[in-house]
């Protein structure tokens, strides 16, 4: 099915015939707007599709993408980025972490400057590879960063029971893994962000499921869980489109291949096990309730937070980063004054711009210059132009 | 934030809880502790290392299907 399916979800010529007959619903909410579509996409995999794909373009006319708290290095709080990086200068330890945090600048240093002082620093593929870290090296205490939502914890979790199953008693977790509806909460709440409908992450969903998003449904926000192809961004911006149009909204799963009604529940089972959900600082919205996980009483002797203290730098902000408000969406990189000027993807100076799924990076890969073009460019013509759309007789 | 392949599963090692899987011609070995009865010959969503979902194969044929079905219904006829 890889080859078969995934190309398929990639067809060209379904593509443009969808477009053809979509994009008249999608003029006819602008129209009834008297603006674009404001959607949000949540998941930094969507931003990436939407730019790299070109749909992103295509749709630019009716629909305005509004990246969103997707990126779980950049949501992650300045401080618990500091106390991370201080691992690293603590003896007789080794960090393990996934590589997009190498590069985040805490407020005096980054994992990668530790490692080029001395410092063992190991970028992991997986929590298990952790695990057998701390088996190679029993003289020494193995901190796993433990950064990622809901799709990610499920691997930490099944690391804590290998270790505990195991006895590896110098294998530590640093959780800020985070939960995404409770953000999601929060922006809807916000008085002064105006998004008419969510595009839903496609991997936390596979995990927490079509129902994990209740909470989106009592506030009867127009939602779509959505995948990664071509076919499957454009169509779900049109379910998205339908839906707002319906008084009572319920969330769609665009994404039935991957999505189940209840998602995972083997995993979910696992993370009520290992983890609990408690109050969580993200960077941008400040403390917000249950929307964390820290390590549950049962494996509280890995957690490194409690077995190893560690010095931190006082935190301090980069003047002038956006990021915080990048990724509540309300402002773009392209507002951003550093960006692609002082901050770029070789000297990042917030996280933004540092994974590849934070969407100052993706915006200064594929968005700096369609921005250019678009000043130029006649608004109302560029689907005509494409020939995506008919022009009136 | 959570990038995950979909990948081919080749071989189920259901006593160390490891499947070694395909991706795109590349093979490697993955967890498959949160999928439960995972067989040869499926195709697993895979994220940091562990299999997360079984994707559902007839699913990702009848999406299709349904879209095409709606075009062809709502087109007129002659346009491509």
């Amino acid at each position: 099915m890889t080859t078969v399916n995934l190309l398929a979800y990639r067809d060209p010529e379904l593509f443009a015939r969808l477009l053809r007959r979509i994009i008249p619903a999608l003029e006819e909410q602008v129209q009834k707007l008297g603006r674009r579509v404001r959607i949000m996409e949540v998941c930094g995999t969507h931003t990436v599709s939407f730019s790299r794909t070109g749909v992103r373009q295509v749709l630019a006319d009716f629909v305005e993408l509004i990246s969103g708290p997707g990126c779980p290095v950049c949501v992650t709080d300045q401080s618990d980025i500091d106390h991370m990086i201080a691992y690293a200068k603590r003896p007789g330890t080794v960090v393990a972490t996934f590589g997009d945090m190498m590069q985040v600048p805490g407020s005096a240093a980054s994992l990668r400057r530790q490692r080029a002082e001395g410092a063992d620093v190991r970028v992991v593929y997986s929590p298990s590879q952790a695990v057998d870290l701390a088996l190679e090296n029993p003289q020494k205490q193995v901190v796993l960063l433990g950064v990622g939502f809901e799709t990610t914890a499920p691997g930490v979790a099944l690391s804590l029971k290998r270790a505990a199953r195991d006895g590896v008693r110098n294998y530590f977790v640093y959780s800020v893994h985070k939960l995404t509806p409770p953000a999601l909460k929060a922006l809807v709440e916000d008085p002064d962000h105006r998004l008419d409908g969510f595009l839903l992450p496609g991997h936390v969903s596979a995990i927490i499921g079509r129902r994990g998003w209740t909470l989106l449904e009592l506030l009867n926000q127009p939602a779509v869980i959505g995948g990664f192809e071509p076919l499957d961004l454009v169509v779900s911006v049109y379910r998205l489109v339908q839906e707002m149009k319906r008084p009572v909204r319920l969330v769609v799963n665009n994404y039935g291949r991957v999505v189940r009604e209840d998602g995972n529940p083997a995993a979910q089972r696992l993370l009520e096990e290992t983890f609990e959900a408690a109050p969580a600082r993200w960077r941008g919205f400040g403390m917000l309730p249950q929307s964390g996980l820290e390590i549950s009483e049962t494996y509280r002797a890995f957690d490194a937070r409690v077995a190893l203290p560690v010095d931190r730098p006082v935190t301090k902000a980069v003047r002038g980063c956006r990021c915080g408000e990048v990724v509540k969406g309300k402002e773009t990189p392209l507002q951003c004054r550093l960006f692609g000027t002082a901050c770029t993807p070789e000297r990042p100076l917030g996280p933004c711009m540092v994974s590849d799924e934070g969407t100052c990076s993706i915006y200064y890969q594929y968005e700096r210059s369609h921005h250019r073009d678009r000043r130029e460019e006649p608004h109302e013509d560029y689907a005509l132009a494409r020939g995506w759309r008919q022009p009136d007789a | 934030m959570c990038l995950a392949v979909p990948a081919k599963v080749l071989e189920v090692d259901p006593t160390r809880l490891r499947a070694r899987v395909d991706y795109l011609g590349s093979q490697t070995v993955v967890g498959i502790a949160l999928v439960g009865g995972v067989q040869t010959g499926q195709f697993v969503l895979v994220h940091v290392g562990e299999a997360v979902q079984v994707m559902d194969e007839e699913q990702a044929r009848d999406g299709l299907a349904l879209w095409r079905e709606w075009l062809d219904d709502s087109e007129p006829a002659g346009l491509p």
